[in-house]
């Protein structure tokens, strides 16, 4: 594990804040908050994984949405015979095999074309789950065995912890290194000894594996699902809307933005039921032009001037 | 035999004419103007939208709504460009983090323009009946609104065509697309220029909703996501930049679409995609460009 | 020891010959210095033994193994490093941060956090960019930046070097200490590749030249030969 940055603060802040979540439920808040927590988490955990391999490389994946839904579709078929334990990362693997073969396939290619590929991909696996469905299963969506609330939240606890903890480590370790380098010049990456191919691949299919595990786990929550359910483009949407909005440098980052956007949904959904997406939409072409670093621009440079202040009346006593 | 070739033939062609229209303003937008516009798609459920509103309501027959829509679509995208493309486009720095910006802010303009069309009209289809007598061709029968739409897609295009190949603005919309620098010396007001492609664009995909919605087709503001991504085969399918790459290479497509759907509807899509795959990975230049 | 070994290489764009018919060999431990006007094919022969081209024909060989169409990063771990004529450092990324990229993807087998840290602020120190180890590579004087990608080289560990152009854009001052900076390069034991355009600095390090022209070997010799060759005279004359 190598990284020059580091910092002793965040991981004893996230230790209480895991801490806070595990006990949660047993403190017997309202269902409605259980539910809601689940959402943020559900959110946070797409955000975080998404700026995995979007965030350094500059490959802009609008795939989210089609690994979501295939984690969906994962716990749906088998969540009948395998227990909950087993169902989610199996939801995780399939994501992560079609990942690996979409990006086999299309991330040697130029950036703009990676991300037209995988604008359409959540439309192309929609169609081609429906017409599975109706021409070779016979019916269209399927019934789902829905678990309680507060199991469906453990499960989502437990992947936020194992996305966190991948991120972090990806992000330290000299895989971490070698995707921030192939953002700025893949060449020079791999003129430096980096497999530039095989770093991409397997990132941005770790990276959709969190993405189908969360999606094996949501679907829990629902009754009945079918493919315009669960490959919804609002699923790709939100995910880069948090990352841009929050940041992606920093861990701290896509967390804070995913859960503040995802604040902002749930108040939303319930005031501006009809416009909401609508803002939401606004809202990205708001932070594109004027906030180009997110949150995190705005929070660091903060940081440094403060840093700068306090060095100066430092240097003045 | 003939007659069943000649019946692809026209059903390919029936269904590529609007592929051609709004591939054409899709490359517009992508080839000269430089943005990814993936809410291309909003603009023609807009277009189809807009005719059934003036059909439904006021009576008005889509081929006149052409005269009302054609220069409303071009002043929207006009505006858009110009109060949000060029800053954009000036605090991105380099080319490149203006791609990839302008195609996040077009996500974002998707997510606007689809949820003002469930706002204005909600989500139940609707869908109007224009034209709809059958018409016999070499043994096949067409639907006589299908067979305008062709005749207007090419019009159309061909009018645009001759507007680019002989208008000044169309000269200098031709040059800014070959090398904007270099246009930018030669005295083309640049800005201006590629605010009126993306003008175009819109336009196009106005229009080409509007003949969609010709066609008896169901409309939901859901509709749009599908056509942004023909468009995008298209384009790729023609050659990046190539206009009149992108207007042939949507009847290949309708060709191709129409035969697959013929045999397995429902999968046209996916034939669409497979054909795109291939194309990436073998020929990313587009079979007609360079 | 010939370290490396190139036999008929050709490789042509559309209808420019890039490189045609090349021979030449590097002994290790030599300095060999490859000149021509521009245009001749010296970038085109770097990027052809580094991976970054696949030879139309010919062969390349490296310690003895055909290395002919490998990809970039499996010759960089075999042991050929590269610099690149405009500048590839990673800008946003510290000093520290780019050499060790090379440090960890090089020949060498990636160590524990700590050998990293000690091996790749070693590496800093040859270069004598250790004061700048935490600043931003973007923010880097070009001078800086140069030594920076030959840090980043010297750490993926290899035993051939290729400069492009390492002197380009230097003032003289800049010049003498890259000059110093090659020649402790090659006192590591390191064998070197270098295309330059600065006359003075290839004729005083470069114990070989050799010479292009349109994509053809012209002349190879000590720098005394090859200065005095009529071919190579008229070439830079008629330029």
């Amino acid at each position: 594990m190598i990284n020059s940055r580091g910092k002793w603060s965040s991981p004893i802040a996230l230790i209480l804040l895991l801490l806070l979540l595990v006990a949660l439920p047993a403190y017997g808040p309202s269902e409605y908050t259980v539910i809601l927590i689940t959402n943020i988490l559900m959110y946070v955990v797409l955000t975080v994984s998404w700026a995995i391999f979007s965030g350094p490389t500059g490959y802009i994946s609008l795939a989210p949405a089609a690994f979501f839904g295939v984690g969906v579709y994962a716990s749906a078929i088998l969540s009948s015979d395998l227990p909950l334990a087993m169902v989610v990362p199996i939801g995780g693997a399939a994501s992560f095999i079609l990942a690996y073969l979409v990006g086999s396939l299309t991330l040697r290619l130029r950036g703009m074309y990676f991300t037209m590929f995988t604008f359409g991909l959540v439309e192309l696996v929609r169609n081609s789950v429906h017409w599975w469905e109706v021409n070779i299963s016979g019916t269209v969506g399927r019934l789902i065995i829905s678990a309680d609330n507060t199991t469906v939240f453990y499960a989502m606890v437990a992947t936020f912890l194992a996305a966190l903890l991948a991120s972090y480590l990806i992000k330290r370790s000299r895989f971490g290194l070698a995707l921030r380098s192939i953002g700025e010049s893949e060449e020079a990456a791999a003129h430096s000894g980096v497999n530039v191919n095989r770093v991409k691949v397997v990132m941005f299919a770790v990276s959709a594996f969190f993405m189908g595990a969360t999606g094996a786990t949501m679907s829990m929550r629902w009754t009945y699902i079918d493919p315009t359910l669960a490959f919804n483009i609002q699923f790709s949407f939100m995910p880069v809307l948090m990352a841009i909005f929050g940041g992606m440098g920093h861990l701290y980052a896509p967390i804070t933005g995913a859960t503040i956007v995802s604040l902002l949904e749930e108040f939303l959904t319930t005031k501006f039921p009809y416009y909401y997406m609508f803002l939401f939409g606004l809202t990205m072409l708001v932070v594109i032009l004027f906030m180009p670093y997110g949150l995190e621009g705005t929070i660091e440079k903060w940081r440094k001037k403060i840093k700068a202040g306090l060095r100066s009346s430092h240097e003045t006593t | 035999m003939v007659v069943q070739f000649l019946d692809i033939a026209i059903g390919g062609l029936l269904t590529g004419g609007i592929y051609a229209l709004i591939a054409v303003g899709f490359g517009l937008q992508y080839g000269v103007a430089r943005v990814l516009n993936i809410a291309h798609g909003e603009f023609i459920m807009l277009g189809a939208y807009c005719t059934w509103t003036l059909f439904t309501s006021a009576g008005v027959t889509p081929l006149v709504s052409m005269l009302l829509c054609a220069p409303f679509f071009f002043a929207i995208g006009f505006v858009i460009y110009r109060i949000y493309y060029t800053p954009l486009r000036t605090s991105s720095g380099s080319a490149t983090v203006f791609e990839g910006n302008s195609m996040l802010a077009s996500f974002g303009l998707l997510f606007v323009v689809q949820n003002l069309a469930l706002i204005i009209w909600g989500s139940p289809v609707k869908g109007y009946s224009y034209l709809a007598f059958p018409v016999q061709l070499s043994g096949a029968v067409f639907s006589a609104n299908r067979i305008v739409t062709l005749i207007a897609s090419v019009i159309l295009g061909s009018a645009f065509y001759v507007f680019l190949v002989s208008t000044r603005t169309g000269k200098a919309i031709r040059a800014a697309a070959q090398d904007p620098d270099a246009a930018k010396l030669m005295g083309v007001r640049i800005n201006r220029v590629l605010a009126l492609c993306f003008g175009f664009g819109a336009m196009m995909a106005g229009l080409g909703g509007l003949l969609l919605s010709m066609t008896s087709i169901m409309l939901s503001p859901v509709m749009g996501m599908q056509y942004t991504l023909i468009a995008i085969i298209v384009v790729v399918l023609g050659g990046l930049g190539n206009i009149k790459g992108s207007f042939i290479g949507g009847f290949i497509l309708g060709l191709v679409g129409y035969i697959v759907s013929s045999s397995q509807p429902g999968l046209s899509m996916v034939a669409y995609y497979v054909i795109f795959l291939i194309l990436l990975l073998v020929r990313p230049t587009g079979l007609l460009g360079k | 020891m010939k370290l490396l070994e190139v036999a008929g290489l050709n490789k042509h764009f559309g209808g420019l010959a890039a490189c045609t018919n090349v021979d030449f060999h590097v002994e290790r431990g030599e300095i060999l210095g490859l000149i021509g006007p521009n245009g001749a094919g010296k970038t085109t022969i770097f990027n052809l033994v580094s991976g970054a081209l696949t030879p139309d024909s010919g062969a390349i060989a490296f310690k003895g193994q055909d290395i002919a169409g490998l990809k970039p990063h499996e010759i960089t771990r075999m042991g050929i490093g590269r610099t690149f004529q405009s500048v590839k450092i990673f800008s946003k990324m510290s000093v520290f941060e780019n050499v060790l990229l090379g440090h960890q993807f090089g020949k060498g087998k990636p160590s524990n956090k700590k050998g990293a840290k000690e091996e790749t602020e070693g590496i800093l120190e040859f270069v004598e960019l250790s004061g700048m180890r935490d600043a931003r590579a973007v923010d880097l004087i070009l001078a800086n930046q140069k030594r920076l990608e030959v840090a980043r080289a010297l750490a993926t560990e290899p035993d051939l070097l290729l400069l492009d152009e390492v002197m380009a854009g230097l003032n003289p001052t800049e010049v003498a200490q890259a000059m110093e900076l090659v020649k402790r390069i090659r006192e590591r034991g390191l064998t070197i590749l270098m295309i330059e355009h600065v006359m003075k600095a290839i004729m005083s390090i470069c114990d070989r030249i050799i010479v292009l022209h349109h994509g053809e070997k012209i002349a190879e010799g000590s720098p005394g030969d090859v200065s005095k060759n009529k071919t190579v005279i008229e070439v830079y004359l008629g330029e």
